[in-house]
């Protein structure tokens, strides 16, 4: 496993812990099970935190607490089980989270390109996925139709201002 | 993986489609993909038929061909016959096209 | 028609080029069958029984006739001399070859067109009414709001892994010929007390193993907020639909399971928050950009009268019947619609060859603006062609074997592929629907016997629309052999109905004399005017059991 944050390839200084683990030392994520059972002794720790949500554990059940979150990791327990797309949008668009939002999971190279577009900025991909790869899947499509979370300007709006670029021409 | 073999069944080939193209093909005795069923190996009993379906996978690893599994066949006249519409079909071509598919290039293989 | 600008070919050419990388992935083995499988399928690619399939889209079913003579050369290329029409407006090939595709598709690019979302689990081709623009009585052109939808769904990074396939039909007139009561989302376009233009939800539509109505969730969207509503059902069943079992994982399950009221609710709450951003608010000027394309074409000011017309009535009797069947009313005078028949007597359903495509192409071109319909019935439609020019067009399709007059006549049959080509299948489907169209191909015989749909499935996907043929007929598979059930009294206009199973299945030796029974059942029993349907609606299906196995 290998992480991307913001396109580069980064070490991961977060650690992933089970529920019956031990914490370590510095920045964890826990399972959302965890969180609601030893939030306080977490929050206490002082330590940045992240919560890893699974397929049905919908973002509102830390709505409440996403200020204390560095991370909020979503996972696709197989790459065709698409919700965590709609969890990456809700957080940023509804629950205005502004941490990271981390795809882990079954993530596979011809689904970075969505996976960004829905607010996603942190991937734990394959080990065979090289900055080539990343760049290429990533920018499979210049244009979008659609707006989503990464704020690129649909088509649509492409195509209102060029007309009224042109009108503004003719208007000289 | 289809099943497409009776449980049963006595005598059994091994199909399979060619990545490139998507033609139907079958293992011969010689490890060699041919479009003809009458050039398939015929295997009799289980765990013959296993042996074949073992000796299919290096071509499967080495992207010659996609999905292969056993079907049982019936020995008729020296020749080979598939068991169910479905197979015969397949080594044929569609029933309503008769002028295309491997019937077109190998007469007498529809019924 | 619509056509592309810069931004449009850019995505479709981007497409190309990442498929090709794919393919070539593929082939050189750096992607395994496994990994490969849902890239293809996310572009229209399956692996049927003889070779690949590809579904190409043909967006609400509207061609021009530069597109249909491409879809005729690729047919000639990298096929073998035609291609098949579905009930989902597309059109399948057969036998293209893995490594050609990414040529294929480069080449359908060129005339605008693609393969993108006709398979997978993401929202696929909109389909439409193929009399759009053209129909008497209808409110706005759906091909509009299609178009609208077309592009938004395209590549929606939210939406291309939904628990299952999803489609959605539009349709812009109060008759119903795009079933959208049996799609997943079907629009009606409406109008409210003020005149203002606006859009009635159905959800939850479909056929297959649990076939379903559409519920009513939505009385009026306004324009403007039609995008933010459909991404609110999407984000509902996205995130609700069921995965855990692939039979269960259509957006109609879930309505079924939560309910409509419940389902309405829930949308309404995800609508009100996706409309509070604006962000899918959709701008007057775009839908005005949109709406100049499909501007009525240059009708010239004609008499609604024809005397050429009548005159070739009179003379010729293959005329005058090819008119009563497949001409139907236009909303300008003088000019007329055309359907095109593509099931000849013994034919197969949807299946049309490359120079046939060719010869359409030229008949649209020189007398119907240049363009062409496909119909979820699996025919062709011309929607603009002055009546004076009937007679020339009807004998250009003569010519080229598609004057067939038999429209919504019981050989008019809708058929999917079954055993001759799907892997999926259980029993044939295409030669079960050659022998019934044989059997009534007497055209007197099929006036009087009136209108009448059989619709054949070769399993239970119900890619042959069986449950909502007045007469269905699903392909079954007991021990290696194929039978075949019926269901009686399903309908997919805005009555829609789903039809009852009569009985036991029928052989293959029996099945069609088993449909004959059911034609001389109803001919006995229905009264003056009505439709095979009407005659089932009133007496139920009992006469028609009795009739079918009390013999038996
Ligand atoms: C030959 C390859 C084909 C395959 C493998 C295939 C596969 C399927 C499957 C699996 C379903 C059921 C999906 C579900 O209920 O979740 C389905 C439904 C459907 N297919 Fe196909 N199909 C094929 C060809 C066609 C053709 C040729 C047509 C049109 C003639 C067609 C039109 C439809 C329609 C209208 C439905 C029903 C939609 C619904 O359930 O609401 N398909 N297909
Ligand atoms: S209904 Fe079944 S047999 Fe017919 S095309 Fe669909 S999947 Fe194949």
């Amino acid at each position: 496993m290998q992480l991307i944050r913001n396109g580069e390839f980064v070490a991961d200084d977060f650690a992933t812990v089970g529920d019956e683990d031990a914490l370590p030392d510095g920045a964890v994520i826990v399972s959302l099970e965890r969180w609601q059972k030893e939030r306080d002794a977490l929050t206490a720790r002082n330590t940045p935190l992240g919560v890893r949500l699974k397929s049905g554990q919908e973002p509102s059940a830390i709505a409440e607490d996403i200020d204390k979150l560095k991370v909020v990791a979503l996972e696709f327990p197989v790459y065709r089980n698409g919700r965590a797309y709609s969890y990456a949008r809700l957080l940023r668009e509804r629950h205005g989270y502004k941490g990271e939002i981390r795809a882990v999971g079954n993530v596979l190279r011809d689904q970075f390109h969505f996976m960004v577009r829905c607010g996603f900025d942190a991937l734990e991909v394959a080990d065979n996925i090289t900055p080539e790869i990343w760049a290429e899947s990533v920018g499979a499509f210049s244009l979008s139709y659609q707006p989503a979370t990464d704020g690129r300007e649909p088509v649509l709006s492409l195509r209102q201002r060029l007309a009224a670029r042109a009108s503004a021409r003719e208007a000289v | 993986m289809a099943q497409h073999s009776r449980k049963g069944a006595q005598f059994q080939a091994l199909t399979a489609n060619r990545l490139a193209d998507g033609i139907v093909v079958y293992l011969t005795s010689d490890n060699r993909w041919s479009e003809s069923l009458q050039d398939a190996d015929v295997a009799e009993g289980k765990e013959a038929g296993e042996a074949l379906l073992a000796r299919a996978q290096p071509t499967v690893d080495d992207n010659i061909v996609v999905e292969p599994y056993l079907f049982e066949i019936a020995r008729e006249d020296g020749g080979i016959r598939a068991a169910s519409v479905r197979e015969t079909i397949r080594q044929a071509g569609p029933t309503v096209r008769l002028d295309l598919g491997k019937q077109a290039e190998l007469p007498g293989v529809h019924r | 028609m619509y056509r592309y600008d810069e931004f449009d070919y850019q995505i479709v050419n981007e497409r190309v080029a990442q498929f090709r990388g794919q393919v070539a992935r593929r082939l050189s083995g750096e992607l395994t069958e496994d990994e490969f499988k849902p890239l293809r399928l996310m572009n229209g690619v399956y692996l049927q029984l003889h070779a690949y399939m590809l579904r190409v889209a043909i967006p609400y079913g509207t061609l021009s006739s530069k597109q249909l003579r491409m879809l005729a050369h690729i047919g000639r290329k990298y096929d073998r001399g035609y291609g098949h029409f579905t009930t989902r407006q597309n059109l399948q090939y057969n036998w293209p070859a893995l490594k050609d595709m990414p040529d294929l598709l480069h080449d359908l690019a060129t005339v605008e067109m693609h393969a993108i979302q006709t398979s997978g689990n993401c929202i696929r081709n909109v389909t439409s009414d193929q009399y759009a623009g053209a129909a008497k009585d209808e409110i706005e052109d759906p091909r509009i709001v299609s178009e609208i939808i077309r592009q938004w769904s395209t590549f929606h990074p939210e939406f291309s892994f939904l628990p299952r396939k999803f489609k959605i039909a539009v349709s812009g007139t109060p008759d119903d010929r795009a079933a959208i009561r049996v799609h997943d989302i079907g629009i009606q376009i409406v109008r409210d007390g003020k005149g203002a233009i606006g859009y009635e939800i159905y959800v939850g539509g479909g056929l297959g193993r649990t076939p379903m109505i559409g519920k009513k969730i939505a009385d009026f969207v306004p324009k403007e907020d039609l995008l933010a509503y459909l991404e609110a059902i999407m984000r509902v069943y996205n995130m609700y639909g069921r995965r855990d079992n692939i039979y269960k994982a259509r957006i109609k399950i879930l309505v079924h399971e939560i309910g409509a009221e419940e389902m309405k609710r829930q949308v309404d709450a995800e609508f009100a928050e996706i409309r509070k951003t604006g962000a899918l608010h959709l701008p007057a000027e775009e839908v005005a950009r949109i709406q100049a394309y499909f501007a009525p074409p240059a009708y010239e000011t004609l008499p609604d009268e024809s005397t050429e017309l009548n005159k070739a009535v009179l003379a010729d009797r293959d005329f005058a019947n090819w008119v009563k069947s497949n001409v139907a009313a236009h909303k300008v005078p003088g000019y007329a619609i055309v359907n095109i028949s593509l099931k000849p007597i013994g034919g197969t359903p949807g299946d049309c060859s490359s120079d046939q495509m060719d010869a359409v192409a030229d008949i649209a071109e020189k007398y119907s603006f240049d363009e062409l319909r496909v119909t979820h019935e699996q025919n062709l439609t011309l929607a603009d062609v002055r009546k004076k020019d009937l007679p020339a067009v009807h004998a250009a399709l003569k010519a080229a074997g598609l004057a067939t007059a038999n429209i919504n006549l019981i050989t008019d049959q809708i058929a999917c592929p079954g055993l001759d080509y799907c892997a999926l299948a259980n029993a044939r489907s295409i030669p079960l629907a050659q022998q019934i169209s044989e059997r009534f191909s007497d055209l007197d015989r099929q006036h009087d016997i009136g209108e009448l749909k059989i619709n054949t499935s070769g399993c239970i996907n119900a890619c042959g629309h069986h449950h909502v043929g007045h007469i269905g007929i699903l392909g079954v598979d007991k021990k290696g052999v194929e039978y075949y059930q019926v269901t009686l009294g399903g309908a997919a206009d805005e009555k829609t109905a789903i039809g009852d199973i009569v009985g036991p299945a029928f052989t293959e030796e029996q099945i069609v004399d088993a449909i004959e029974t059911i034609v001389t059942t109803y001919l006995s029993l229905r009264q003056p005017g009505e439709r095979f349907i009407d005659t089932y609606r009133r007496t139920g299906i009992d006469p028609f059991k009795e009739s079918l196995y009390a013999t038996h």
